[in-house]
C-alpha cells in the first residue's frame, strides 16, 4: 500500500479499513521526501513528533475528520517549537513561542504536520526564486518553476508526498502554484481563517487556504481551517458552513460569469482554448455563461502593488535585530544595527517591494498612490458586487500559461508582477476564489480560476467538484494519470 | 518690542486600565523588567492587535467631561519609526480618526478663569524603555510598558504663559485622576506632555515657528522650560535670526533647552491605516452608559459643598481640588455629625502639614476614620480644639488611633465645673497684682488668667468653661 498521489478522501478509507497504519503513512511520507529532496520543497522537517503522534493515533484511534493525514505546512505559519523562518535569511534561526490558530485547527482536527514547505521569502514572489532556501522545483520538470509564493507546498503536493498543504494567498500565492503544479488550491474570503500566526505581508489582503488534489479534499481541509478568531480583529464572525455539503448540488440553471474585459490576447492559443474547453465543460454540466463586466479590473495589478507594498513595509519593520531572526555582528551604533541587519537580511525582492511602500506612503505621496489604490481598490470590489447578483462564480483562466523555467521571469519584475493578473483581483475585493486543473499544455498543467461571492466558497467548491467528477486533469500526475 | 508667547500643550495620560491597549499584558508599574510582556506587546512576527475597549470606555469619559464630540467610529493608523524599545516598528496611534474632538477645560490664571480648547484626545500605545545606563556599553530594552494605553489631549495654541500651561495641566490632571482614568502620578510617568511654545510680536495675527519641548514630567520643569524657551526665542529674533520648527529636549540639571532635531531631519512616519484593526464602533447605549455613570466632577462638587453642605466657597475649593482632599472630606464627613469642622480641618491645619511636607492626603498616615473620630472628639467636648493639633500632629507620624492616644496620654478635656472653678480660685489667690490690675480695667490680662488654668490643667481644661467661670469670679 502506498499513500503516494493519493487523496484524503482516500486516505482516510485506508485507515479506517486499517489497510495501513498512521506511523506507515507517516514514514512513507518522510521516504518520499528524501526521494524527491531534489524538489527542495522542504525547509524544516518535524520527523520525530510526526511520528510519535502517529503511533499515538495508532494506539488510541481517533474519529477527527482528518486524524492521521499528513499535511505540509506553508513555513509562513509559526509552529510552536519548531523553526518558522517565512523563507527569509533573517528568521532562519526563528523558533516561535507559540503556534498558528490555522495550524492548532489542523492538528486538533487530527492533522499531522510533518514538516514546514519552501516559499518565497515573505511569500513575495510568484516562483519561488526568492527563497533564501532556494529554489523549489515543480514535479513536472526540474527546471520549471513550482510558482509562489506557496511554492513548496504546491510542489509536495503535486509529487504526491503529501495528500494536503497549507498555503497562504495574498495577491494569488495559493492559486498560481496550484494551477503551475496541477492541484488544486482555495483562498477562502478575507477573514474566514485566522490571521493569528500567519506572518504578515499584507495585511489587508492576506489569506490561508487549503492545497488538495482535489475541490472534495479541500473542502475537507476548508472545514477545519476557518473559525471566528477573537485574536484577530478581522476574522469574520459568520456561520461555517459544512463545505463538504453542497458539494454534489447539480449545477443546473447555476450562472457562470464570463468576464468580457479579460484581455486574453496576449495568452498563447493553446492558453486560451484550455480555458474555453472548460467553460463548455460547465455548459454540459448544465451551467450557463453569462457575460459580465468588470471595467477596473485591468487596474487590479497597478493598485495591488501599490496597496501590497504598503503594508508590507510597515509589516516587516519589526525584523530589525532587536528582538528576535538574525541580527547582523558587531554594528557600531544603532543605525548600523538596523542597516546591516536588514541589508544582510531581506533579499532582493523584498527590498524592492519595502522600497516601493515606503515610497507610497512617504509624505506628500501618499494622496497620490495609497489613497488613490484604496479608492480604486473599492471600485473594484464594487465591480464584483455588481458582477455578482447576476451570476453564481466567475470563471478565469488562473494563469497566463502554463510553468516557466527557472531563472527566465527573475530579472524582470514586471514580467513576475504580470503572473497574478487574474488573481490579484480576488484579494483586493476579498472574495473567495479556486484554482483546479483544467488542462495540460507540453505535459505542463494549468489551471482554471473560480472565483465566488462573498463567503460563499460552498458555491465554487461545488462547481470544482462536479467538474472533477466530469474530467481527470486532477488525476494528472508527474508520472501518468493515476 | 514686546512680545507674545502662544504654547499649546500635547499632554500623555496612562489609562489605568488593567490590562494593555491592544493585548492581554499588565499594565502594573514597577515589575521586573520584560514580565509583563506577551506575544503582542513583544510584536512576535505573526501577532494581531485585538482593541482593549475598556481604554476607549475611559477615553469616553474624559471627552464627555470635556464638554467634546466623541466620535462614536473611529480608528487607527500606524506611526512608522524605528527605535529599540518600539517592538513592532510602528506606534498604533489615532491620526485621522481620534475618539475624542473639540473639548475645553476651564483654567483658573492669574487673570481669572480661562476656557482653553482641547483640539483632540485620542488613543496610542506606549513604548517600551531604552536603558542606557545599566550595561556597559549596551543598551537594554524594558518591553513592560510597551503597549500601555495613553491619552493624548492635545490643547489648542491658546495658552499664553508658562504658568498658565502649568495651571492648565494641572486642572487636567485633576480632571483625570477624579474621572478614575488615570493615576495622574508625574514620578511614575502616568502623566507627561510635550510642549509647543512659539512667540509674535504683541498684536501680530500670524503664529510664530514653533519649537517642540519633549517629554516633561514635573510641573516645575513644565514652567522653567517655557520660561527658558521664551527668553532663547526672544533672543534669537531680537538678534535678527528666526527660530526654526525643531524638537528641543529640555535638560533640567541646566535649566536649558536644547535641540534634539529639525523638522528636515524629523521622521517621516509614514501613516497609513492600521490593515488590523478594523474601526472601532461605539454604540448609543455604551456611550449612554458611560454617560450616566461618569463620577462627580471637581466643579460640581464645588458647588455642591457650598449649597448643600453650607462650606465657605474657597474652603469648597480647596476641598475639591484634587480627589483624595474630596474623598478624605467625604468619608471624614460621613463618621461625624459635624461636617463644617472637617472642612476647616481639613483647609487649616491638615493643608498646612500637607504643605509642610509637600505630599497629597492618600499619602499621609491620616485615614478618614481616624479623621472623623478626631473631630468627633472635638465636637463631643473629648478634647479642645488645642489638644486636638497635638492629637493631630501624632496620628501624622505614626497613623496611631486617635481614641487610644487620647487614653494613653491622658488627653481627656476638664468638664467638671466645681474642680475648674477650684483650680481657677487658686489662680486668682496667687495671683493678687495681676487681679487688682484686671479690675481696675486692664481687660487683656483675662487671657493670662485663662493661661494660668490652662497650664495647671495642661491644657486640659475645657476653654469655655474657664472663660465662663474666670468672668464670674473676677467681677
Amino acid at each position: 500500500m502506498t499513500i503516494k498521489y493519493k487523496t484524503i478522501k482516500e486516505i482516510k478509507k485506508m485507515i479506517s479499513q486499517k489497510e495501513i497504519s498512521n506511523k506507515e503513512i507517516v514514514e512513507e511520507v518522510y521516504k518520499l521526501i528524501d526521494e524527491n529532496s531534489d524538489l527542495n520543497a522542504f525547509v524544516t522537517l518535524n520527523k520525530d513528533s510526526s511520528i510519535k503522534k502517529a503511533e499515538d493515533l495508532d494506539n488510541n484511534p481517533s474519529d477527527s475528520s482528518l486524524a492521521g493525514i499528513p499535511i505540509a505546512q506553508k513555513d509562513l505559519f509559526c509552529t510552536k517549537g519548531i523553526r518558522t523562518t517565512c523563507g527569509s535569511k533573517i528568521l532562519d534561526n526563528f523558533i516561535p513561542p507559540y503556534s498558528a490558530t490555522v495550524i492548532e485547527n489542523l492538528e486538533n482536527a487530527g492533522c499531522i504536520s510533518v514538516g514546514k514547505t519552501n516559499m518565497d521569502e515573505f511569500a513575495m514572489g510568484s516562483s519561488n526564486e526568492t527563497s533564501f532556501f532556494g529554489n523549489v522545483h515543480n514535479p513536472w520538470g526540474e527546471k520549471l518553476v513550482p510558482g509562489g509564493s506557496s511554492g513548496g507546498s504546491a510542489s509536495a503536493v503535486a509529487a504526491g508526498i503529501v495528500p494536503a498543504a497549507s498555503g497562504t494567498d495574498t495577491g494569488g500565492s495559493i492559486r498560481q502554484p496550484a494551477s503551475l503544479c496541477g492541484i488544486t488550491g482555495i483562498k477562502p474570503t478575507y477573514g474566514r481563517v485566522s490571521r493569528w500566526g500567519m506572518i504578515a505581508f499584507a495585511s489587508s489582503l492576506d489569506q490561508a487556504g487549503p492545497m488538495a488534489r482535489t475541490a472534495e479534499d479541500c473542502a475537507l481541509l476548508l472545514n477545519e481551517m476557518c473559525s471566528h478568531d477573537i485574536k484577530d480583529t478581522t476574522s469574520l464572525d459568520e456561520n461555517i458552513p459544512n463545505f463538504e455539503d453542497s458539494i454534489n448540488e447539480p449545477l443546473k440553471g447555476k450562472k457562470v460569469g464570463v468576464v468580457k474585459d479579460l484581455d486574453l490576447s496576449s495568452l498563447d492559443d493553446d492558453v486560451i482554448s484550455v480555458y474555453e474547453n472548460s467553460l463548455q465543460e460547465f455548459v454540459s454540466l448544465g451551467a450557463e455563461l453569462v457575460n459580465i463586466s468588470l471595467p477596473n479590473l485591468s487596474l487590479s495589478v497597478p493598485t495591488y502593488y501599490v496597496v501590497a507594498p504598503a503594508e508590507c513595509s510597515s509589516n516587516l519593520s519589526r525584523f530589525d535585530g532587536v528582538k528576535f531572526g538574525r541580527r547582523s555582528e558587531n554594528p557600531k551604533d544603532l543605525e548600523e544595527l538596523y542597516i546591516q541587519t536588514r541589508s544582510e537580511g531581506f533579499g532582493d525582492e523584498v527590498k524592492r517591494r519595502i522600497l516601493i511602500g515606503s515610497y507610497v506612503l512617504s509624505a506628500g505621496y501618499y494622496d497620490a498612490y495609497y489613497k488613490k489604490a484604496q479608492q480604486v481598490r473599492r471600485l473594484i470590489k464594487k465591480d464584483f458586487d455588481e458582477a455578482f447578483s447576476d451570476v453564481d462564480v466567475i470563471m478565469t483562466p488562473t494563469t497566463r500559461g502554463p510553468a516557466f523555467e527557472i531563472g527566465s521571469k527573475v530579472s524582470d519584475p514586471i514580467q513576475m508582477y504580470l503572473e497574478d493578473l487574474f488573481t490579484i483581483s480576488a484579494n483586493l475585493a476579498g472574495l473567495p476564489a479556486m484554482s483546479l486543473p483544467n488542462g495540460n499544455i507540453d505535459n505542463r498543467p494549468i489551471g482554471l480560476q473560480i472565483i465566488g461571492n462573498f463567503l460563499d466558497e460552498s458555491t465554487i467548491l461545488n462547481f470544482g467538484h462536479m467538474y472533477q467528477t466530469k474530467t481527470n486533469w486532477h488525476m494528472f500526475t508527474p508520472e501518468g494519470v493515476k | 518690542m514686546s512680545w507674545e508667547t502662544v504654547i499649546g500643550l500635547e499632554i500623555h495620560a496612562q489609562l489605568s486600565t488593567k490590562s494593555k491597549l491592544f493585548s492581554g499584558g499588565s499594565t502594573e508599574f514597577g515589575a521586573e523588567s520584560n514580565t509583563h510582556v506577551d506575544l503582542v506587546d513583544m510584536g512576535l512576527p505573526g501577532v494581531l492587535p485585538v482593541v482593549n475597549k475598556e481604554a476607549f470606555y475611559k477615553a469616553i469619559r474624559f471627552g464627555l467631561a470635556t464638554g467634546a464630540e466623541i466620535n462614536q467610529v473611529s480608528s487607527f493608523d500606524r506611526k512608522n519609526y524605528f527605535y529599540p524599545d518600539l517592538p513592532k516598528g510602528y506606534q498604533i496611534t489615532q491620526m485621522t480618526k481620534p475618539i475624542v474632538e473639540k473639548g475645553s477645560i476651564k483654567v483658573l490664571t492669574d487673570e481669572g478663569e480661562k476656557l482653553i480648547n482641547i483640539t483632540r484626545a485620542h488613543l496610542e500605545e506606549d513604548a517600551g524603555k531604552s536603558i542606557h545606563d545599566l550595561f556597559e556599553g549596551e543598551t537594554g530594552v524594558d518591553l513592560n510598558r510597551a503597549g500601555t494605553p495613553l491619552l493624548e489631549i492635545v490643547s489648542e495654541p491658546e495658552i499664553s504663559s508658562a504658568k498658565e500651561a502649568v495651571a492648565y495641566f494641572k486642572a487636567i490632571r485633576q480632571l483625570v485622576t477624579f474621572l478614575d482614568i488615570c493615576d495622574g502620578n508625574m514620578a511614575q510617568g502616568s502623566m507627561r506632555c510635550d510642549v509647543n511654545v512659539s512667540i509674535k510680536k504683541s498684536g501680530d495675527k500670524e503664529l510664530g515657528t514653533r519649537a517642540e519641548l519633549k517629554n516633561i514630567n514635573s510641573f516645575k520643569f513644565i514652567e522653567k522650560a517655557i520660561n527658558y524657551e521664551i527668553e532663547r526665542q526672544i533672543r534669537v529674533i531680537e538678534n535678527g535670526e528666526s527660530v526654526i520648527q525643531e524638537t528641543r529636549l529640555y535638560d533640567s540639571d541646566k535649566n536649558e533647552t536644547r535641540s534634539m532635531r529639525s523638522k528636515e531631519e524629523a521622521n517621516d512616519y509614514r501613516y497609513f491605516p492600521c490593515p488590523d484593526l478594523l474601526p472601532v464602533v461605539i454604540s448609543d447605549k455604551e456611550l449612554q452608559e458611560i454617560r450616566d455613570n461618569l463620577p462627580e466632577l471637581p466643579e460640581e462638587k464645588e458647588s455642591r459643598y457650598v449649597s448643600e453642605i453650607g462650606l465657605e466657597e474657597s474652603e469648597a475649593k480647596i476641598i475639591s481640588s484634587s480627589k483624595a482632599m474630596a474623598n478624605m472630606f467625604e468619608e471624614a464627613s460621613s463618621k461625624t455629625d459635624d461636617i463644617k469642622l472637617v472642612a476647616k480641618w481639613l483647609v487649616g491645619d491638615i493643608s498646612a502639614l500637607l504643605n509642610k511636607y509637600n505630599i497629597e492626603i492618600d499619602e499621609s498616615n491620616l485615614s478618614p476614620e481616624n479623621f472623623g473620630k478626631l473631630i468627633e472628639r472635638i465636637s463631643d467636648n473629648t478634647i479642645s480644639g488645642k489638644i486636638a493639633k497635638s492629637v493631630l500632629e501624632e496620628v501624622w507620624d505614626n497613623g496611631s488611633d486617635v481614641d487610644e492616644i487620647i487614653q494613653t496620654k491622658g488627653l481627656v478635656q476638664i468638664q467638671d465645673e466645681s474642680l475648674l472653678e477650684d483650680i481657677a480660685r487658686k489662680v486668682i489667690d496667687s495671683n493678687s497684682d495681676q487681679v487688682a490690675a484686671y479690675r481696675s480695667g486692664k481687660d487683656k490680662l483675662f487671657g493670662f488668667f485663662v493661661g494660668q488654668v490652662m497650664k495647671e490643667t495642661q491644657g486640659k481644661a475645657n476653654p469655655k468653661s474657664v472663660n465662663e467661670i474666670l468672668k464670674k469670679l473676677l467681677k
